[in-house]
């Protein structure tokens, strides 16, 4: 299946965000805190054949770019992601996302008994480790289940 | 140590724990040379959690650097019951104090207070976390009877959740030691411990029988397991019931094992090991005093470095 048959119709300007893993569409805008409230057009592809992935998903969002520490924390999820921004029906930038040192403030810890979980002014802060992250505070390491702990 | 605190034993290198350790020994051979080096400070002991041992052991300790104490009081009383949270309680008793000693049930506690405040923090516990003082005191004992270096290292009992193993464990690391942990399948030590060992390159395994090592340990640091980790009393009963030790059990081990707990022990350590040889923690114990002597030295003599680098600037 090709994309245009897909019905995810070409956007002027915006973001295409390609090759997500399948089944992480609904976190990638979840971690763009966007929930269509925002009033922009928002498409979203899911499990489409994909060469590379098997399947994948893709996102697409209408005159909306993505800031550096958005591309990062998509990193996390979506380590294979390209991130394509449109203007005027034109890809003008392609890129892969890199993985960041650390994520502030985006996941919340899995450990119910960590400081960033009790009532504390205080946004949680993950280090980037080698298949995971890990809580500053606490150093309990997150793995597979990183998109569960999105909190945003 | 060059540290404005002590948070995790992770934070601390070779030179770190040697330099505290010296001056521990050098304190121990003549404390009335340390009794007014910090005179006119004050120690704020942040208790978030009961404990009478630890924060006695840093209460005296600071006095006899010269420094008065303040605590909090009763948990319930203060106003930590009334929904207050604790970076804003650091930063109020930041203003009493010229260093925290916090213990805390939160995982990071000591972390979070660190980055809320300017004064050192030291962590006496947070949680199931870390307590490095206690890792510090750990190696001034180990140190005393076996030196560091060509250690084989035995730690047994709650590796999970006991927070005095995950920073002699970590700490233990910046030394030529083989480390032996010995618990239940359900007590191993958790991912995020393991995680640094195999970082730092350690050598370490992990068993369910002390008879499997017991023979090869030089020391063997035993810790509490507690009934509130099982959610069935017999099963704790019988778990708990193979990891305690008693002289027969010794009668395997060389004759220059050291046996230590961090205390409080209830029945983990059978009262016939107190009249053996191998009996070391109550001597352990009365470490805490130079060990802590030595550590709030340094942080102090470093936060006034400090203070004393603003100032010529
Ligand atoms: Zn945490």
């Amino acid at each position: 299946m090709s994309e245009h048959e897909l019905r995810v119709s070409k956007i002027r300007d915006g973001t295409v965000i390609d090759h997500v893993e399948g089944g992480q569409a609904l976190n990638v805008l979840a971690i763009l805190g966007i929930d269509g409230s925002e009033g922009f057009g928002v498409s979203v592809g899911m499990n489409v054949p994909s060469d590379r992935l098997g399947r994948k998903d893709i996102v697409k969002v209408e005159e909306r770019e993505l800031s550096q520490s958005e591309v990062d924390v998509l990193s996390l999820i979506a380590p294979e992601a390209t991130i394509n921004i449109v203007r005027d029906f034109e890809v003008v930038e392609k890129n892969r996302v890199t993985r960041p040192d650390s994520v502030t403030g985006v996941l919340s810890c899995p450990n119910r008994n960590c400081i960033t979980n009790a009532d504390e002014p205080v946004d949680t802060r993950f280090d980037v480790v080698a298949d995971g992250v890990r809580c500053d505070y606490c150093s309990t390491i997150l793995r597979a289940d990183i998109a569960d702990h999105i909190d945003v | 140590m060059r540290q404005d605190h002590l948070i995790t034993a992770t934070q601390l290198s070779r030179d770190d724990i040697e330099a505290v350790l010296d001056r521990a020994r050098a304190v121990a051979d003549d404390p009335a040379a340390y009794a007014d080096r910090h005179a006119g400070r004050v120690l704020a002991l942040c208790f978030f959690e009961p404990s009478t041992r630890t924060r006695m052991s840093f209460d005296s300790a600071a006095k006899r650097l010269g420094m008065n104490t303040v605590g909090m009081g009763d948990v319930d009383s203060s106003s930590v019951s009334k929904g207050e949270s604790l970076s804003d309680t650091v930063r109020v008793i930041e203003g009493y104090a010229d260093a925290l000693v916090l213990r805390h049930p939160s995982e990071g506690a000591a972390t979070l207070a660190a980055e809320n405040v300017s004064v050192p923090v030291v962590n006496a516990g947070d949680g199931a976390g870390q307590h490095p003082s206690q890792t510090l005191l750990d190696l001034h004992t180990i140190r005393e009877n076996h030196g560091l270096d060509d250690l084989t290292v035995g730690i047994m009992g709650d590796l999970k959740y006991g927070r005095t193993v995950h920073s002699l464990a970590a700490a233990l690391t910046n030394f030529d030691a083989n480390q032996h942990f010995i618990s239940p399948e359900s007590l191993r030590l958790p991912r995020s411990v393991r995680f640094d060992l195999h970082e730092t390159g350690a050598q370490m395994r992990e068993h369910t029988d002390l008879e499997d090592v017991i023979g090869e340990l030089d020391v063997l640091y035993v810790t509490r397991i507690q009934k509130e980790r099982f959610p069935d009393e017999n099963e704790y009963h019988r778990v708990a019931g193979e990891y305690r030790i008693d002289a027969e059990t010794l009668e395997d081990a060389s004759e220059d094992l050291t046996v230590m707990h961090p205390l409080p022990r209830v029945d983990e350590i059978a009262p016939d090991v107190d009249e053996t040889d191998h009996a070391r923690y109550f001597e352990q114990a009365h470490n805490g005093i130079p060990v802590r002597m030595a550590l709030l030295d340094t942080l102090m003599e470093n936060a006034e470095a400090a203070e004393g680098m603003e100032v010529d600037r």
